[in-house]
């Protein structure tokens, strides 16, 4: 048995088709696509079509509002900074508490400046109220950014909704697709999103490449200023052969958005249920019934997540946690948190992530080495006992906190 | 993922002496499990000679929880409770050939649930007694309220000052802008602003540091030197420090004027602490000395 890939929210492999594609954009058509010589002529038209190939898969009306930057934080932060330039009279942003840390840091950076961030909290399963974000939208907003899809759980937000909404307000709209891109059939020219983010690395082309979508009229004010690059919205040299390669990479997408929203979303819940039937004590976290076709993030009680990927990795399975331990701070993922889990939860998430790449047979193979893992650990916990956990475990062990 | 040495793995994946002792006579709970990180050290001491026969963890947490909760077992099997008394969490550490230092809390957790199970079989509460935050400089292991209670204690004012202090800072620079932002916390807490450009705080006083370990009398005379360097900064908030004992590595002070019971009393304690530690190279725990008292009552000094 070969290792196996669960962590595709994290990152991805690149297609094999995207690198064949990107080659020639490195040893023959290398040259700098403001040039005017052979190197660089058929660069140009490299460019142009990836900009088509990202148009089609998020359905929007231009491919001129699609601006090539060098990933998916990039993007947010232009996407940000750019609406509190245009409008220097706006000292407020809507957000959610679950946003990346793309998102957040950047808005507790402003926040130091003075700016008022609010941040929508999400009920226990990771949804929004959209009542209390109403009452927020006002003309003092510089703008809403809210993520399609979550990078732990997969809970999809009513983006389009809450864009309408936004936009009967005379507010500005953006949105960190980055995870929902290419997992989820998307129709942009239908919505009232004026901005969007989206990172090559999530749907199998390469890392250091992502695009930010701005609709046609958007005010707006570049981040990195120089060159024309970009009609100068984004100055710096292409990177041409990345940018190909994502091109490649969202034609791909298209064609296996199908695939994905079945096969994979069959792996995905064949995974999920044969974790929850077989193992006590854990759950599915996240809005079950809004969610990434791909992900799912499962809590197991009383244990905790960095031990359980340690013995995952020594069977050869790669997923990832929502657990302290494995960024270096104390405290759980922020996301678990904001869904009011409970620390004995909290710290014992495991993310699994898949992808077109995966099949049944790895998914069979970590349901029979998953029981074990988690045997194995709660039999070390002091909050298990034999078979369950200890009767009411938070009192049971109530340490000293050192 | 974490750059684990063998010794960790090791002990990770076959962790030594995992469960509770079955007719221990001694307990150690620490940990939080908002932290996600908890474990229950058991001990069975024999009654006569203070010798640990067996030791058992029960951990909740993350790889290099389990493997120091495991390598502490296997240190203190057939120690006596006042030999265990003197591993540190470096030993433990070490035993495991290093650990990251976003990891090293969970070294310090299993110093802590070791003395709170010798406090337990001997009758004594154990307090812990120190209390930690996010790690801030990765360089050397710093954590937030190690530096705000510097800031605190030494008026620090500057950067450079917390480098001058905690050696936080002083390698890569990276963690130079949260350093800056507990300083602007701080500062605005006392009603200052900060200045990135504020005159450097005099530096520590360069007592030579002391390799060989010391003497009882030698500990005691570089303690009181100490304590006087400190003096004028306590003595300019109306405050002062008096040395009452030295039992071993505790130091019981007597906190006068402005300190004593003051809220900052705590910080206070803790900042001296810190700047003995730094001086002796030795581990050194202040007390006020209204502690021994009570110790005196159970019979232990
Ligand atoms: C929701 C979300 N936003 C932003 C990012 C950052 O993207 P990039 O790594 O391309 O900067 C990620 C990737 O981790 C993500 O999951
Ligand atoms: S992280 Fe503080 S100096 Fe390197």
């Amino acid at each position: 048995m070969s290792d196996i890939y669960l962590d595709n929210n994290a990152t991805t492999k690149v297609d094999p088709v995207v690198v064949d594609a990107m080659i020639p954009y490195f040893l023959e058509q290398y040259g700098n696509p403001s040039s005017i010589h052979k190197f660089a002529d058929g660069v140009a038209r490299g460019l142009k079509h990836a900009r088509q190939q990202v148009q089609a898969l998020i359905g929007c009306e231009h491919d001129s509002e699609i601006i090539f930057t060098s990933c998916g934080t990039e993007s947010n932060s232009t996407a940000l900074l750019s609406a509190i330039k245009a409008q220097p009279n706006k000292k407020e942003i809507i957000t959610t508490t679950v946003e990346h840390p793309a998102i957040l840091s950047l808005c507790e950076y402003l926040e130091k400046d003075g700016y008022t961030i609010h941040r929508m909290p999400v009920d226990k399963a990771g949804r929004l109220n959209l009542e209390s974000y109403k009452k927020l939208l006002s003309d003092q907003v510089a703008i809403v950014s809210v993520m399609w899809a979550n990078n732990e759980t997969g809970t999809i937000f009513p983006v389009a909704e809450m864009a309408e909404m936004a936009n009967a307000a005379g507010v500005m709209f953006h949105t960190d697709a980055v995870q929902a891109v290419g997992k989820i059939p998307m129709m942009l020219q239908d919505t009232k999103i004026d901005m969007l983010s989206l990172s090559g690395h999530k749907l199998h082309a390469p890392k250091g490449i992502g695009v930010l979508y701005l609709r046609r009229g958007t005010r707006y004010r570049p981040l990195l200023r120089g060159g024309h690059q970009e009609r100068g919205r984004r100055a710096g040299t292409e990177n041409s052969a990345s940018i190909v390669g994502l091109g490649k990479a969202c034609e791909l997408a298209l064609e296996f958005i199908e695939y994905e929203n079945t096969k994979v979303k069959a792996m995905r819940d064949r995974l999920e249920r044969g974790i929850t039937e077989q193992i006590p004590h854990c759950f599915v976290t996240g809005d079950m019934y809004n969610r990434l076709p791909n992900t799912t993030d499962i809590a197991f009680e009383y244990i905790e997540g960095e031990s359980i990927l340690m013995l995952l990795n020594k069977a050869g399975i790669a997923a990832s946690s929502g657990s302290a331990c494995t960024s270096g701070s104390l405290e759980p993922s922020h996301v678990m948190r904001a869904m009011d889990i409970p620390y004995t939860a909290a710290h014992g998430t495991i993310r699994f992530s898949f992808s077109r790449y995966n099949t049944m047979s790895e998914v069979d193979e970590v349901l029979k080495v998953m029981p074990g893992i988690v045997a194995t650990l709660r039999k070390l916990s002091p909050y298990w006992d034999g078979n369950g956990p200890v009767a009411d475990p938070e009192k049971a062990f109530a340490p000293t906190y050192a | 993922m974490w750059d684990y040495s063998d010794k960790v793995k090791e002990h990770f994946f076959n962790p030594k002496n995992a469960g509770a002792v079955v007719d221990a006579n001694a307990t150690g709970e620490v940990g939080s499990i908002s932290c996600g990180d908890a474990l229950r050290l058991t001990l069975k001491v024999d009654d006569d000679s203070e010798v640990i026969l067996e030791a058992g963890f029960q951990t909740f947490g993350c790889g290099s929880a389990i493997a120091s909760s495991s390598v502490l077992t296997e240190i203190i099997k057939g120690m006596t409770l006042d030999e265990a008394m003197k591993v540190t969490n470096q030993d433990i550490a070490d035993h495991l050939e290093g650990l990251p230092p976003e990891k090293m809390h969970c070294s310090v957790m299993g110093r802590e649930a070791l003395h709170a199970a010798i406090a337990d079989y001997r009758g004594e509460e154990w307090k812990d007694d120190h209390e930690e935050g996010a790690l801030i400089c990765k360089c050397f292991a710093i954590d937030a309220v190690m530096i705000e209670e510097m800031v605190w204690a030494n008026k620090l004012r500057t950067v450079e000052d917390v480098t001058n202090f905690t050696k936080a800072g002083g390698g890569c620079a990276s963690c130079h802008e949260d350093i800056e932002a507990i300083l602007e916390k701080v500062l605005a807490e006392k009603g200052e602003t900060f200045d990135p450009t504020a005159a450097p705080v005099e530096a520590p006083a360069k007592i030579a540091a002391v390799k060989a370990p010391l003497t009882n009398l030698q500990r005691i005379k570089k303690i009181e030197e100490v304590l006087e360097s400190l003096r004028p900064a306590l003595m300019a908030d109306g405050g002062d420090v008096e040395l009452v004992e030295v039992i071993g590595n505790t130091a019981y002070v007597n906190m006068t004027g402005a300190c004593n019971g003051c809220q900052m009393a705590a910080m206070t304690i803790a900042g001296i602490q810190q700047r003995l530690m730094e001086v002796m190279g030795e581990f050194i725990k202040v007390v006020p000395a209204t502690e021994m008292a009570k110790l005196v009552n159970i019979g232990v000094a």
